[in-house]
């Protein structure tokens, strides 16, 4: 490819210079040197009581107005040892994004901890555990970073008060004398005095009502790549994850489902699963969605899965919706000519004058998230008490639909969040089945007179087969431009599942009956005349958000539409996006041209059969653009190599948003890959385990560079704004090599 | 009763034959750093090792173990494999592991892979990519684990 005559490149470095300080100087607005936060009243709450103790003072409502919310409770979030180990607690769930490493370092920073002797936990559904933002538990929406960035900043400088006040009192000094550095609090005279040395002293002092934060040009540890802190224990086997927890006496549950969502029961024989050795009990419980099955709760996985094979069970399957994927997408075509609600209303009548013009339709299928540790949750249940042991994203929507099922009180309900094996959004259930299944056994079990906790786990195909997956979705689009690529109009149709609509976040989210979730990422930053038609079709497959959402497929749509419109009026894809990006949207300017220079695009020549693809995209206030190298090889289309400028603001540990973007891209890369899809047969999901569900494996992968844009900038999240740029990047580099359109995920190059 | 050589130690279980290894080390043995993936020899999460090679435990009876030493990621990363060590060391070092699941799997493919290369070789980015071909991250940790290999392999020279 030439040099894109739009770009003067010799303006490069300057350009990257201009960034720099532009970034700086936002910075020196944003946060004044030692800003002062206020805090109304004091409280005694300090260092090193229990987390509950936090939750118990929120409700006192008189002490309320007065008091820091549980969220600013230091004494709920850090404990310091007396030899110095500082044990901070975590407001999330951990798997594989870093939040337990990144929480850490910011609550370090503003400590002035010794980051070697820093340590992380992970909370339970106690209210000084939800988002600060939302006031519910969440791990999603990539916000962790985002909206707990102050508030771990807060504790942190919280508890470093407590600790140079206790020291003052010990050393009989003016606090002011007194500085902090590494663990330690340093006097004049060189005297030390260590924070292990000060913890318990400094816990029966009060809250203080004003801290200062630091200047972020004197963070050491907060932007410094940083290894994990479960880095040991993630590569040798002694991390636990909630498969591994195991109480004294603990059985394994595993249960039968319908083969279609919400079926029922029609007659069971369980003599043969009942002879097994070492089952226990084989229960018929209520299921999800008004379902039914039956649990073997076993002394093992093992014997409960012999057990659940010698099951005989004929389902009735009359009264639900069988869904067949062939038939779903005729009917999808059918609604996409409807009229319907709509999210931007542009005046259509230039698209039947405009010179040049393309449609397009575009087809989604459902995704499995296929997390590699399966679903599982412990429950111990007793007559006014239940706990729950589990790697959840919503500890608190499931502690409420434990006590639901239970028929509990929601506080005689502990949800103690375990690591993950990944999750990716099924860690977050909306209708909380995972819970909710798993209290639905040890209630059966418990009734059945078993006494003992029991551990719901489900296999590969459970997991495959059980729902919640990426909505399947049908995009149209009518595109009129003129031939400088100027959009005149943009007529676009989505038919799409609602994954909110019936969720806690209905009531923001769903307006003028459009789901937010579907829309995400369509038309902006690109001033578009874009007219968007969305249809929300009820249908019994259940639904979930899937890493980056809505994004899954909105990116693919906009970025490869508006790189046909690039190739069919002969433009540089990368200038064209510049040209609409404009002076406002700098944070994806500076992404995509990062990545433009850090890949040679436009500059090396590439190897023969290779192509450049490019696309960038914003999802969850990060921008992450990728230029990629790509072949098509016996039919195949390959990767080969990509470049990704990324826009995060402040990256709080390099090292994992690098890690981050690599997963993501990666999991992007698989929603390429024949035989990436869940399909559906006369109600019944075809797929089953890995052998027939796609995910990319060591040899799919390309090489990857990662380059952040430095910025000191209020920091964003990046879980999932690596995935949705990378199939169209994809997509566009096959798309300039064959000369044709891709409309389809998986790819079909046929 | 069968006798089960793990690790160097002897372990007696009252086990039916069929039962793949992985559910003794993890539900009788309480060894929980072998995980369950896919139970079908799909994505290798299972992996250890039978004298030495490969082998996904979550499809191999026990009674196929009876008579031959079985080596789990706890053996393997505590420092008295001389392979193994490095291994791990590089594991930590390219900060390797995201969720972390999927990685003693990978570890143990690495381990038997690394340990079967003459000595004194150093295996291309296309034997590497050939010997871990069969264990899935679904986080998408390839890009560290293949140079975590490359950097393991040049430690062991
Ligand atoms: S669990 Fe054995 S190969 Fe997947
Ligand atoms: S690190 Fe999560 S599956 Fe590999």
């Amino acid at each position: 490819m030439l040099p894109n005559p739009n770009i003067d490149y010799s303006e490069l470095p300057r350009a990257l210079q201009h960034m720099l300080e532009r970034s700086r100087s936002k910075v020196a607005e944003a946060m004044p040197r030692r800003s002062f936060l206020k805090l109304t009243g004091s409280l005694g709450l300090a260092v090193g009581i229990f987390p509950h103790m936090a939750a118990a003072q929120s409700t006192n409502t008189d002490a309320a107005a007065a008091s820091l919310k549980p969220t600013e409770q230091p004494s709920a979030f850090v404990q310091i040892a007396p030899n110095g180990e500082v044990t901070v607690t975590i407001n999330r769930l951990e798997f594989g994004q870093g939040v337990q490493t990144a929480l850490p370092m910011i609550l370090a920073e503003e400590l002035d901890a010794d980051w070697s002797l820093v340590r992380s936990q992970l909370g339970t559904n106690d209210a000084a555990y939800v988002d600060p933002l939302f006031g519910i538990h969440l791990t999603g929406g990539s916000n962790t970073i985002k909206n707990s960035f102050t508030q771990y900043r807060e504790l942190g400088a919280r508890v470093r008060a407590m600790l140079l006040s206790a020291a003052a009192a010990r050393l009989n000094v003016d606090v002011s004398t007194l500085r902090t550095e590494a663990g330690v609090v340093l006097a004049t005279g060189g005297r030390k005095l260590g924070y292990g040395e000060l913890a318990e002293a400094a816990m029966a002092l009060p809250v203080p009502q004003t801290i200062a934060l630091k200047d972020p040009k004197d963070f050491r540890i907060i932007g410094k790549p940083t290894q994990r802190l479960d880095a040991q224990a993630k590569s040798s086997g002694q991390q636990s994850f909630g498969i591994d927890f195991k109480l004294p006496g603990q059985l394994t549950a595993v249960v039968a489902r319908p083969p279609v969502f919400g079926a029922r029961i029609a007659s069971l024989d369980d003599s043969a699963a009942r002879a097994i050795k070492g089952v226990k009990a084989v229960l018929r419980i209520p299921l999800d969605r008004g379902a039914e099955g039956v649990t073997v709760i076993a002394d093992g996985y093992w014997q409960a899965s012999q057990g659940r094979d010698a099951l005989k069970v004929e389902w009735d399957t009359s009264a639900v919706e069988k869904v067949d994927s062939e038939k779903q997408l005729a009917q999808f075509r059918e609604i996409a000519t409807r009229p319907g609600p709509r999210q931007f209303d542009a005046d259509m009548a230039p698209l039947e004058t405009a010179p040049l013009s393309l449609e397009a339709e575009f087809v989604f299928p459902y995704l499995a998230h296929a997390a590699m540790e399966p679903l599982n949750c412990t429950v111990r249940l007793s007559d006014d008490r239940a706990e729950i042991w589990m790697g959840s994203q919503s500890a608190g929507l499931d502690a409420g639909a434990a006590a639901t099922v239970l028929g509990l009180k929601p506080e005689q309900v502990v949800v103690n969040v375990l690591t993950s094996g990944g999750g990716f959004g099924r860690r977050f259930s909306s209708s909380s089945d995972t819970a909710m299944e798993a209290c639905q056994i040890a209630k059966a079990a418990k009734a059945a007179g078993l006494d003992a906790p029991v551990r719901m786990l489900w296999s590969r195909e459970d997991d495959m087969r059980g729902g919640y997956y990426r909505p399947t979705h049908l995009h149209r689009a009518r595109i009129g431009f003129d031939k400088q690529g100027n959009v005149l109009a943009w007529d676009h149709t989505i038919v799409g599942q609602s994954i909110l609509t019936g969720t806690v976040f209905e009531k923001f989210q769903v307006k003028n009956g459009i789901d937010a979730a579907t829309t995400e990422g369509m038309r902006n930053p690109y001033p578009l005349p874009m007219r968007l038609t969305v249809h929300h079709p009820v249908v019994n497959v259940p639904v979930l958000w899937w890493r980056s959402v809505g994004s899954t497929h909105t990116a693919f749509v906009m970025e490869t539409l508006l790189d046909d419109i690039a190739r069919a009026t002969d433009q540089d894809p990368v200038s064209y996006r510049m040209k609409m990006f404009g002076e406002e949207h700098t944070r994806h300017r500076d992404a995509l041209q990062l990545a433009v220079d850090k890949s040679g695009y436009g500059s090396k020549t590439l190897a023969e059969g290779r192509g450049w693809g490019v696309a960038v995209h914003e999802s969850f206030s990060s921008v992450v653009a990728y230029v990629v190298e790509a072949s098509v090889v016996d039919g195949q289309p390959k990767l080969h190599r990509v470049t990704a400028g990324v826009h995060c603001n402040l990256a709080v540990n390099p090292r994992t948003v690098e890690a981050q973007v690599q997963g993501a891209a990666i999991m992007g890369l698989s929603t390429c890959l024949a035989g990436s899809e869940i399909t559906l047969k006369d109600g019944v999901v075809e797929q089953g385990n890995f052998s027939e569900y796609t995910m990319a494996r060591i040899t799919d992968v390309p090489e990857f560079d990662v380059n952040i844009v430095p910025s000191a900038d209020a920091p964003t999240g990046m879980g999932e704004p690596g995935l949705p740029p990378l199939a169209p990047a994809f997509a566009n580099a096959i798309s300039r090599l064959t000369g044709k359109p891709v409309r389809q995920m998986p790819f079909n190059l046929a | 009763m069968i006798t089960l050589n793990i690790n160097g130690s002897q372990h007696e279980v009252d086990a039916d034959p069929d039962m793949p290894i992985l559910w003794v080390l993890r539900d009788t043995l309480g060894m929980t750093g072998t995980k369950f993936g896919c139970g079908a020899a799909l994505c290798g999460a299972c992996t250890v090792h039978l004298d030495g090679e490969a082998v996904r435990s979550c499809s191999t009876p026990v009674s196929a173990a009876e008579g031959l030493k079985i080596t789990t990621i706890e053996k393997t990363t505590d420092g008295s494999d001389r392979v193994g060590a490095a291994v791990h060391a590089a594991w930590v070092k390219h900060d390797v592991a995201q969720c972390g699941y999927c990685q003693s799997g990978q570890i143990m493919s690495a381990t038997a892979f690394l340990a079967s290369l003459p000595s004194g070789s150093q295996p291309t980015a296309e034997e590497i990519d050939a010997a871990m071909e069969g264990n899935i991250c679904r986080c998408g940790t390839y890009v560290r684990i293949r140079a975590a290999i490359a950097d393991a392999a040049s430690t062991l020279v």
